[in-house]
């Protein structure tokens, strides 16, 4: 007879506890309003290069929350710092200074250097 | 030949500072690019040999420019300058003049009341006398003040003053030692001998009844000898460094020598020729409105100095260069800033003093991230032909107010012209600069340019101060750029569109990045005074305050940010007036939930008073009318 | 209003001060309340009744200029040049709508078609509800938190009442054009209310209405003059473009301005959020810091309108005992 179980499909979970933030922790200690991102999703509306390629700020903080740093790695590179972001960002994250600290903290640690 | 082993440590001192000195100005000269050597060699020999000497006489001696900021600081600092330098200047003459032998070695005009105690008694050495005194009390007085100081900023006005360091302490303390030192030498010598002047004669003839004065002043004078020589050993290693090398960048700077995207000569010496006055700190925005005091430029200069890791101080910059503006020694404060951005972190803090007689000077980086270009996602480019682009930039997005105005403008003025970023462009790449990432911002900026390359066009017009800045100074396009003050200027004086006068009272805020960082101050005045009654706020021109949205700090938290906007804002609408003008989209955002006045861009009332040529023909129509219901022929 | 006729029917002597030409302040401009659709004239109908009353002196068009204490009786100084004196104050000032314009990425009183919610009800009111051209919009956008919880305009407190607001405008659209297609954006839908949420569920599985999660950055307009919003779909993970007719903003509150000149004549205490500081957040919210001056209404927070009647029936008893321990 078949196992008939409950397994949930390993690649989609995110397994919280064995998930690598140290770039989020990163972020968050030099950057304390990172910690206020409700998500709402207006820096990715209002993005310059979202316009032009797949490039979500909000997906890109989640991500790095829940240590899910491989997409943030591949995309982070692509912003140009234009500063649209921080403007409308409704908590007032500094958004720019966000993406920033990500890329030096990709670079400093060997596993995630970009 | 009039000696004593007192006047040893001064030689020692006085002998090592020239001999330093030397050395270093070689090793400076050396590290100048070719250019920069014929700059200098020229300068030594032109027209601007006589202004640099004319400069060091007004700002190293006189601090004309610290005078005109904040009188009681500059007579502080010509106190002791100007007042160190008439000491020396005349003590000299009085000792090839009155001394034994016409050339003197320098300890004798230095320790000249020593060597010839019974000077002073004929009529023409006692004025010499009293000469030599005023001097010793003119230097005196800034001294009072500048103790004074150290302890409490606000009695020469300052709010915050700089730090100071171990090494830096003990250099100040001798530095103050030196003149009192001398002033009780040289009394307790007059006073033994009953000679000297109203200061030295007057204090000297009191201590001699109570004091063995002969014997008492002999230590003085070792003290006064031991101050100066350990103020000259110590003077590479401190602050004070900056007497010898802003000599050395006044020649420099007149010979038209520049700070550069890299560390060189130049750069190092401005950094050694702040005097750590303070008034780069007392000027900042970030300091007396948000309360930031750490990053001030004399901190980063300080900073560079010391070989500390500059990269959190370096980037929490408004780069609005208030500054350099108010900078007595004119220390290209922004440039080093940048350069600073640029480069990766600093090599570890010299640990070893001696090593810290001539530093290593940080090297600019290698890239920052990897070679790969960071933008190919970038689509093909398809412009529109047209002879006149307007950019309107990422910020102007976000003021649709401007753009709105901006095509009406445009389209008034008849001429063919493309919105070259309808649709949300690519960004002008001065961000990225601002942030020090110059190669990947040249991937923009290679970009944008094929874009106004490719539509042909002969102006390139732009409602972004931060754009207008970049495409000017680092685009290499065939194209006349032009911020949108300029462009409705031209406008004007041709007469190509005809504006009503709005009769509204209105002050105008001058964006940084347009008037102090490019230059652009008379333009938008003239604009504004054609449509409207402008009104001067007291920080016009280059003494513009800086709105606080600035992209050039990547540091500051929103909160802070909105404290320098609030304070601003309140100071530029003292007078009431309706409308408060800016010509930047971040100003104009910023100030918006700054101010309960109404915010406009210099694009906006000029809209507003455009007489469009349907409104021009129903003008024409109704002044028709008017006349046949007059019967006028 | 239902301070004045509480306190009135209880035997105190009212004086009704209204700084605009008639009393009612926001209520005449609103069509139907939420929850339950009622017409706001029937409110507005009860608190007239309310102040009909012999106890109760009302000065229209009339502004405080002055506000001062001695001892226990309060002398207020209007601009007609009348002396009012009194034993208690209430203050009851209300609140001001966020003024869009200054949301400008929005593009109110820039583009065609972008609205007030407040501009919505007084469509509502005069019965039509068609585009600046005269057409009839078919595709309808409202956008929550216009105003509120947005650090950029300087408001960091949620004005309560939008969301639910919103969704009863995009259910009242739909019952005027069967065929619109109406969307809301927003960062949270806040259903705190009796009934709040039976109305979202209704709106959705009833009207039809979408709900799209995600701020909207910016609206713009199209080559063809339609409006056309940028927002990201973070529920779907992706950028979403869409083109509306009509744009409605869901306009926050904020403290009034002649609140505001109140606070500062008389020394009473504000909050961060600019609306007057209750002296204790859960058994007396009708008291300010000063003795004798109390507070009723969205002066003090935003607040639905069954609220600020329950808040006004409070200060009254409130009053009342102050009164009594005066005398006694």
């Amino acid at each position: 007879m078949e196992k008939f179980g409950f397994t949930l499909s390993k690649g989609r979970v995110i397994n919280y506890d064995s998930n690598d933030r140290s770039i989020a922790d990163y972020i968050l200690q030099m950057e304390p309003s990172f910690r206020s991102c409700i998500e709402c999703g207006a820096c990715a509306a209002t993005c310059t290069a979202g316009n032009f390629t797949e490039f979500s700020l909000r997906e890109f903080n989640i991500l790095m929350k829940r240590g899910e740093n491989d997409q943030v790695r591949e995309h982070i590179r692509k912003c140009m710092l234009c500063g649209k972001c921080s403007l409308v960002c409704p908590r007032g994250v500094n958004t720019r200074n966000v993406i920033v600290l990500a890329k030096e903290a990709f670079q400093k640690s060997e596993s995630y250097a970009i | 030949m009039q000696f004593d082993p007192f006047v040893i440590p001064f030689n020692i001192g006085l002998y090592f500072i020239l001999f330093y000195a030397v050395i270093r100005s070689i090793i400076w000269f050396r590290d100048l690019s070719r250019p920069d050597k014929l700059r200098l060699q020229r300068g030594f020999f032109g027209r601007a040999f006589g202004q640099s000497l004319k400069e060091i006489f007004l700002e190293s001696l006189i601090h004309k420019k610290i005078l005109k900021t904040n009188s009681r600081l500059g007579y502080m600092h010509m106190s002791l300058a100007f007042g160190w330098f008439l000491l020396i200047l005349f003590g000299t003459i009085e000792a090839d003049f009155f001394g034994e032998k016409h050339l003197n070695p320098p300890y004798k005009s230095i320790f000249f009341r020593f060597f010839n105690p019974d000077h002073g008694r004929t009529e023409l050495e006692a004025a010499y006398a009293f000469l030599m005194d005023i001097i010793l009390a003119f230097i005196l007085s800034g001294l009072v003040l500048a103790i004074i100081k150290r302890f409490s900023s606000k009695v020469v006005g300052m709010k915050k003053t700089t730090r100071l360091k171990t090494i830096d302490k003990i250099a100040l303390t001798s530095l103050w030692v030196i003149f009192p030192a001398r002033l009780i030498a040289e009394s307790l010598t007059s006073g033994a001998y009953g000679t000297g002047s109203f200061l030295t004669g007057t204090l000297g003839g009191w201590l001699v009844t109570f004091l063995p004065a002969k014997q008492v002043a002999y230590p003085f004078w070792w003290l006064y000898s031991l101050s100066l020589g350990t103020f000259f050993l110590l003077l590479p290693l401190t602050r004070y460094l900056h007497i010898p090398t802003e000599l050395f960048l006044i020649f420099m700077r007149n010979s038209g020598i520049r700070t550069g995207d890299k560390a060189g000569s130049f750069s190092e010496v401005q950094v050694y020729s702040c005097s750590s006055c303070g008034i780069c700190i007392d000027q900042c925005q970030m300091n007396y409105a948000a309360g930031i005091n750490d990053m001030q430029s004399a901190y980063l200069i300080k900073a560079i100095r010391n070989n500390e890791d500059t990269s959190m101080i370096a980037h929490n910059c408004l780069m609005c260069s208030r500054c350099d503006q108010k900078c007595p020694v004119g220390i290209e404060l922004s440039a080093i800033r940048m350069i600073q951005r640029r480069s990766v972190e600093a090599e570890n803090e010299f640990k070893n003093i001696w090593k810290g007689y001539f530093r290593k000077r940080n090297n600019i980086a290698q890239e920052k991230v990897n070679g790969q270009p960071a933008y190919k996602y970038l689509p093909e480019i398809n412009s529109e032909k047209a002879d006149i682009l307007y950019f309107a930039g990422c910020m102007t997005h976000l003021t649709p107010a401007i753009k709105k105005s901006m095509i009406k403008i445009l389209d008034a003025s008849g001429l063919n012209w493309s919105f070259i970023d309808e649709e949300g462009g690519v960004c002008c790449g001065r961000p990225l600069m601002l942030a020090g990432n110059d190669k990947e911002a040249r991937e923009l900026i290679n970009y944008n340019s094929q874009l106004i390359w490719k539509s042909g066009a002969h102006t390139l017009v732009t409602s972004c101060p931060i754009c207008y800045k970049v495409f000017k100074e680092s685009y290499y396009i065939d194209v006349e750029v032009l911020h949108h003050t300029q462009y409705i200027k031209n406008l004007i004086d041709e007469g190509a569109v005809k504006m009503n006068f709005l009769h509204k009272r209105v002050a105008y805020h001058t964006p940084c990045e347009l008037g102090r960082n490019s230059g652009i101050y008379k333009e938008p005045k003239d604009v504004i005074r054609h449509v409207a009654i402008l009104e001067n706020t007291g920080y016009d021109d280059e003494n513009s305050l800086c709105c606080g949205g600035s992209l050039g700090n990547l540091k500051i938290s929103h909160q802070k940010k909105h404290q320098i906007a609030l304070d601003a804002a309140a100071r530029l609408t003292t007078k009431n007036p309706e409308a408060l003008i800016t010509a930047c989209p971040l100003c104009k955002k910023t100030f918006l939930s700054a101010t309960e006045t109404r915010v406009a861009d210099i694009a906006e009332i000029v809209a507003e008073a455009i007489i469009t040529p349907q409104a021009r023909k129903r003008q024409y129509q109704h002044s028709l009318s008017v006349k046949e219901s007059a019967d006028i022929s | 209003m239902e301070v004045a006729g509480q306190l009135a029917s209880l035997g105190c002597q009212v004086t009704l001060i209204e700084k605009e030409q008639e009393t009612g302040g926001h209520l005449k401009n609103w069509y139907h309340l939420f929850p339950d659709r009622r017409s706001s004239d029937e409110v507005a109908e009860y608190l007239n009744k309310q102040i009909d009353h012999d106890n109760i002196s009302i000065y229209v068009a009339t502004t405080i200029l002055q506000m001062e204490r001695k001892n226990r009786t309060f002398i207020i100084k209007t601009d007609h040049g009348k002396e009012i004196y009194a034993d208690a104050v209430v203050v009851a000032t209300g609140f001001d709508l966020f003024r869009s314009e200054r949301k400008e990425e929005y593009g109110y009183g820039i583009y065609d078609n972008v609205i007030s919610s407040a501009d919505l009800e007084l469509m509502f009111r005069k019965g039509e509800l068609k585009l600046a051209n005269g057409k009839t919009p078919g595709k309808i956008g409202l956008v929550h938190c216009v105003g509120s919880r947005d650090e950029k305009v300087g408001n960091r407190y949620c004005s309560k009442l939008c969301c639910i607001t919103a969704v009863k405008q995009a259910i009242e659209i739909k019952e005027r054009i069967k065929d619109a297609r109406v969307f809301c954006f927003y960062m949270d839908m806040r259903m705190g209310g009796a009934l709040y949420e039976e109305i979202y569920r209704e709106a959705q599985e009833k009207y039809g209405i979408n709900f799209i999660r995600g701020k909207v950055s910016e609206a713009g307009v199209t080559i063809n003059n339609n409006l056309v919003v940028k927002v990201e779909d973070t529920l779907a993970g992706r950028p979403l473009k869409m083109e509306l007719d009509m744009l409605v903003l869901m306009a926050g509150m904020e403290m009034s301005e002649g609140g505001r000149k109140i606070a500062e004549m008389g020394g009473l205490r504000t909050g961060e959020n600019r609306f007057f500081a209750a002296a204790d957040n859960h058994y007396g919210s009708n008291n300010s810091n000063i003795e004798g001056i109390f507070y009723a209404g969205t002066c003090t927070a935003p607040m639905t309108i069954t609220e600020t009647i329950s808040h006004a029936r409070a200060a009254a008893t409130s009053v009342i005992n102050y009164l009594k321990s005066g005398k006694s």
